[in-house]
């Protein structure tokens, strides 16, 4: 093999919930109500349209998950020596973009580099002016005025193709719902756009157009430009932004592994039970949210960091090093999240306790643990639903928060957190270097904005006070 | 003065436009009331609201006319119809508790509405507020003024509802269902205030109830209204003397009473249609009796029976029709042996505490002592109005809730000193059905899990097969569909979910049965049906009930024994004909005359009683009932009665037998 794959423990993290989504998608497609209400979801098309958003970051960000150390030109003889680069395979499918680096900024679309330099021509004088990029419309030669009218030849091919692309997908689509529904291709070719019941496969293909339209050009742009332009070591924005991808998404779900149970065991115990228990656990979780959150993060990120910087034997490479800090972030932002929802499900608790089908259960001498799993938890999974989804979009955003003030992930690690703050020094910069936050920013909004809409329609699924 | 003619009213729901009232035309005179009466789903309230023009956003009006006086309502502009809500009309809803404001006195309240309708200094605003208080029977109207909604008992906010009402001198007053949540003593006030004001302003009541007891004692006239539409308009004494529609008819049949002891009740197959699939012809052909092809073809006219008597329906026959009861057979072998439950001295106090350290500062006595024996296969009711501490009992005998101090012996077994694991041994032989039929079942199971749900806990090894073929017995047993088996709850009309509740306590084959307000909850005629089936599973298995209610005609129904609680203790036991018929203490007179007959004579003169039931965190020395009691006497002040017993077996706690 002339690759060694690597599991860093986000990837099994992230792989592994996956997999309980996957999970639980099955258990709701057996349970009616379950399928009821996430039946909602997909007959709204705001939900759709979101959840198609959020399924290309994913793809994304699994693609990413995927680690492996190149095998190098073997040295001698025997055992095979691996490099200590450690690639994903999004880094393989931007290949391009991520090796043809510049020296240092160049804007977008731009042909010569942000910076004045020195330059010795071929006639041994020295000129200082912006020179030409090594990668960027280099194919261009010396007509750099024909930038706009290349570009623009290039989207257009980019549109074409993404509306072939999208023909054949809607295509592909309405037959597979004519074969489910067991219908003529003809008859269906409607039902995706007019389907009133059912999925809202209409806003799930208008999405998917626009990504297409979107993200195509974008494709075929980046083999000659820097679409987003370069940053201060000549790296590409665009590789840049789609590499934060994984590492927002890590921040936004994997604190949930550890706010779940804590909160799920406290609130249901404490509000089940009452009494002593009741007490301690309110005083843990009253405790907990009085100190700053900030605070108790970059405290422990701190220590973290100690520990990591005394045992650099422990890590094979310097993405490793950076992943276990990762972790440890999700790790302190899952302990200090918990008290929420905690609170939340302790009062919902309270409430079922007193309940009839709780007492009639009582009645019967079903135990505590009975009554708990079968009567407690189901009634108030629309409560953990909710939240978690809710939660993610705080997340995802309070990483970029903690990495501008410096306890957020590895400075080494691409974040949309670390781009923003290495932007912070660039707006100082007189002309302005705008391209890498902007890029930095709007990546995020449309992912949170994805996240927030989703989690709207989530609550309206799942929330019993709404009809 | 309130003409209302062809008013239609739809809901949007999910897209689609569902008619809810469809074309109800009736007038309310000056000084009348008119009294909308029908089953939960008809449409009552749905016409009160498009007559105020409050319907809820996804409700409107289709078409129509309501005319006050002169004036066409709707077609006013909002801002017109602002002035004629509260000013020349208002409404009063069902739920006291929830229609003040929590966090404003009943002062700013109260002085909100009058703002409305005329400007006032600030001293007479007041003056004017403590007259409306002193108008519907609050006398310190001062000190009431600047009280909060949760210092008022539930009686003394439906009056301070009602004083809203008339700070806009209405001229037509509207009542949805003003007494349901009170207790029977509270809601002959209430009622007696109604007609009391009614006498001295003139005003036309729009009375919309389900409860005949109510229209018998308020109404001049009445509509019935099924499915949306008005089936039956008749004056007062004709409606009761000879209802015309089926669905009136059986809506009397349908009330359990004495008389109908030993059959069973009448009830009306089937349930309201839902809003999206009216039947094209008469709505109530499928639940009708004397259904004709025509009935199912076309929608019957109004048909004139009398003067001022009409009906749509198209069957001409009388009133009298066969009597549909079929002997039930009442239970009334003689039971002999040990009684399946024995209470005595029963206790349950629930600390107050208050303070950082949560000391404890007093107790809310909820149950107090309480004492009695029920043989199997008997049903004992026990009577009394909200707080005196009922379903409280009925918890503690199940051991639901921690015993202070008695015993309770099931079957011989004493369970009040048993460990939790003993405890569970004996949970088979005691279960519970509740009151409200929604909370009752858990949502995220399916109906055969949730009556398998006592056979999995107490029921040994069972296979899943049997268990299965033990659940599609049982759902038979109570009559429902075994093919449900596999559905959820919210599928269920509360009927059937009561069905299911009652299959699940008997998957045990329990002795006894804890029934809190079983039918509380229900339509009479679906309350018809869960009576009738309660009637023979104690006849088929010998079950007894403790029946805990609030409804006398269930107990004259249903029960052997009765026994009348107040504040906690039992003042009142013995066989059903000893306590309704010859009651001796008077709070169980005063309990008995309050109770409303549906019927045109029978009411005999309501004994009043003074004030509101006392907390029973501090209950008054001597005997409880002595404030309230009108044949008070000095010795009653200082301590509380001893029982008296008559041969009989009719037990009393008061000093006038002592």
């Amino acid at each position: 093999m002339n690759f060694q794959i690597v599991l860093l423990w986000s990837d099994a993290l992230l792989w592994l919930l996956l997999v309980s989504v996957l999970g639980f998608a099955g258990l709701v497609l057996r349970s009616e109500p379950l399928r009821a209400a996430w039946g909602k979801i997909g007959a709204s098309r705001k939900g759709m349209a979101a959840a198609t958003l959020l399924v290309v970051f994913v793809l994304i960000a699994l693609l990413d998950s995927l680690h492996y150390r190149p095998r190098l030109p073997d040295m001698a003889e025997g055992r095979p020596v691996y490099g200590v680069e450690v690639y994903s395979l999004l880094d393989v499918v931007l290949t391009q973009a991520r090796t043809r680096l510049e020296k240092t900024y160049s804007a977008p679309f731009a042909t010569r580099l942000y910076a004045k330099e020195n330059i010795e021509q071929a006639d041994g004088r020295r000129v200082r002016d912006y020179p030409r990029l090594k990668h960027g419309g280099t194919h261009l030669g010396d007509a750099e005025d024909g930038v706009a009218a290349d570009a623009f030849v290039t989207a257009l091919k980019g549109w074409a193709l993404a509306l072939a692309l999208w023909i054949l997908l809607a295509a592909a689509l309405t037959a597979a719902l004519a074969w489910r529904r067991g219908m003529t291709v003809r008859d269906s070719w409607r039902p995706p756009w007019r389907c009133r019941d059912g999925l809202a496969w209409d806003a799930v293909l208008w999405t998917l157009a626009l990504i297409l339209l979107l993200a195509v050009p974008l494709a075929l742009l980046s083999a000659d430009y820097h679409v987003f332009g370069t940053d201060k070591v000549g790296q590409s924005v665009l590789y840049q932004v789609l590499k934060s991808v994984r590492t927002a998404l890590v921040i936004g779900l994997v604190p949930t592994l550890v706010t779940l149970p804590l909160a799920l065991l406290f609130g249901l115990l404490a509000g089940y039970f009452g009494g002593w228990l009741d007490d301690v656990i309110q005083y843990l979780y009253t405790v907990l949210s009085s100190i700053p959150g900030v605070l108790l993060i970059a405290a422990a990120v701190l220590m973290i960091q100690v520990v990591i910087d005394t045992h650099p034997d422990w890590f094979a490479s310097a993405v490793e090093r950076a992943d276990l800090r990762l972790l440890a972030l999700c790790f302190i932002l899952g302990l200090t999240s918990w008290t929420g929802l905690c609170r939340l499900l302790r009062g919902e608790a309270m409430k079922l306790r007193e309940l009839d089908y709780v007492q009639a259960a009582r009645a019967f001498g079903v135990g505590h643990t009975g009554i708990l799993t079968r009567h407690v938890l189901p009634n108030v999974m629309h409560i953990v639903i909710i939240s978690v989804v809710m939660g993610f979009s705080s997340l995802v955003l309070s990483e970029a928060v903690l990495s501008y003030v410096g306890v957020g992930v590895d400075p080494n690690m691409t974040s949309f957190g670390t781009m923003i703050n290495n932007a912070r020094l660039e707006l100082g910069r007189e002309p302005v270097v705008w391209w890498s936050l902007l890029a930095a920013m709007a990546s995020m909004f449309i992912l949170v904005l994805a996240a927030n809409l989703f989690a709207d329609v989530v609550r309206d699924a799942f929330d019993p006070r709404t009809v | 003065m309130l003409t209302v003619r062809d008013v239609r009213v739809a809901y949007t729901l999910g897209g689609l436009e569902l008619t809810a009232v469809d074309g109800v035309s009736f007038d309310v005179a000056a000084g009348e009331t008119f009294a909308l009466l029908g089953e939960s789903g008809c449409g009552k309230s749905a016409t009160a609201l498009a007559i105020m023009r409050l319907l809820p956003a996804n409700g409107r009006i289709l078409g129509g006319s309501v005319c006050l006086g002169e004036e066409e309502l709707l077609a006013l502009p909002e801002c017109a119809m602002r002035r004629v809500r509260g000013g020349r009309m208002a409404m009063i809803f069902q739920e006291p508790s929830t229609s003040l404001n929590p966090v404003l006195t009943i002062g700013v309240q109260i002085g909100e509405v009058l703002a409305q309708h005329g400007e006032f200094p600030k001293a007479e605003a007041r003056r004017r507020m403590i007259e409306l208080l002193a108008l519907v029977g609050i006398s310190d109207g001062a000190r009431r003024l600047d009280e909060f909604p949760y210092q008022l008992s539930g009686g003394m906010k439906q009056r301070v509802m009602i004083a809203m009402a008339l700070a806009g001198t209405p001229e037509v007053l509207i009542a949805d269902e003003p007494t349901t949540a009170l207790d029977v003593t509270v809601q002959a006030q209430i009622l007696d205030l109604m007609t009391k004001l009614q006498a001295e302003r003139g005003m036309g009541i729009l009375l919309i109830t389900h409860d005949l007891g109510v229209v018998a004692r308020m109404a001049h006239r009445i509509g019935v209204m099924y499915a949306g539409e008005l089936v039956e308009i008749a004056p007062r004494r004709e409606f009761f003397e000879a209802p015309a529609h089926p669905y009136a008819q059986a809506l009397f049949s349908a009330l359990p009473d004495a008389m109908r002891r030993d059959e069973e009740l009448c009830t009306i197959p089937g349930q309201v249609p839902g809003l999206g699939e009216m039947p094209p012809g008469c709505r109530f052909a499928d639940r009708c009796p004397h259904v004709m092809p025509v009935c199912r073809e076309q929608s019957p006219d109004w048909r004139t029976v009398e003067n001022g008597h009409v009906v749509r329906c198209h069957w001409q026959g009388g009133s009298a029709g066969e009597p549909c009861g079929k002997k039930g057979g009442d239970n009334q072998a003689a039971v002999s042996g040990e009684p399946i439950l024995a209470v005595s001295d029963l206790k349950v106090h629930f600390p107050i505490r208050r303070g950082i350290l949560q000391s404890t500062v007093g107790h809310v006595k909820a149950v107090d002592g309480i004492s009695f024996e029920l043989p199997a296969g008997r049903t004992l009711a026990l009577v009394g109005e909200s707080g005196c501490g009922k379903t409280t009992a009925g918890k503690a005998i199940l051991q639901l809730l921690p015993v202070t101090a008695g015993s309770v012996r099931l079957a011989g077994t004493e369970l009040t000193s048993l460990s939790p694991r003993q405890l569970r041994a004996q949970r088979r032989l005691a279960q519970m059905i509740f009151q409200d039929p929604f909370a009752s079942l858990n949502p995220r199971l399916r109906v055969s899990e949730i009556v398998a749900e006592g056979m999995r806990a107490l029921g040994g090894k069972m296979s899943t097969v049997e268990r299965q073929v033990a659940v599609v017995e049982l759902l038979q047993q109570v009559g429902l569909d075994a093919a449900g088996s596999g559905r959820y709850p919210h599928e269920f009309s509360g009927g059937q979910r009561q069905r299911i509740a009652i299959a699940r306590a008997l998957a045990v084959r329990p002795g006894l049965i804890i029934c809190d307000e079983p039918t509380s909850a229900l339509d009479v005629s679906v309350q018809a049906q869960i009576l009738n089936l309660l009637k023979s599973l104690q006849n088929d298995f010998g079950v007894a009930y403790l029946f805990i209610t609030h409804n006398f005609g269930v107990v004259e129904y249903l029960a052997h024994e009765v026994a009348v609680m107040y504040l906690g203790r039992l003042v009142e036991c013995g066989s059903v004909d000893d306590v309704l018929r010859r009651a001796k203490h008077p709070y169980t007179q005063a309990l008995l005359s309050a109770v409303l007959v549906p019927r045109l004579e029978g009411q005999g003169e309501v004994i009043r009683l003074q004030g509101e039931i006392p907390s029973p965190a501090n209950p008054p020395a001597g005997c409880h009932f002595h404030q309230r009691c009108a044949q008070a006497m000095p010795v009653c002040r200082q301590r509380y009665p001893e029982v008296t017993a008559t041969e009989s077996g009719h037990t009393v706690a008061c000093h006038l037998y002592a």
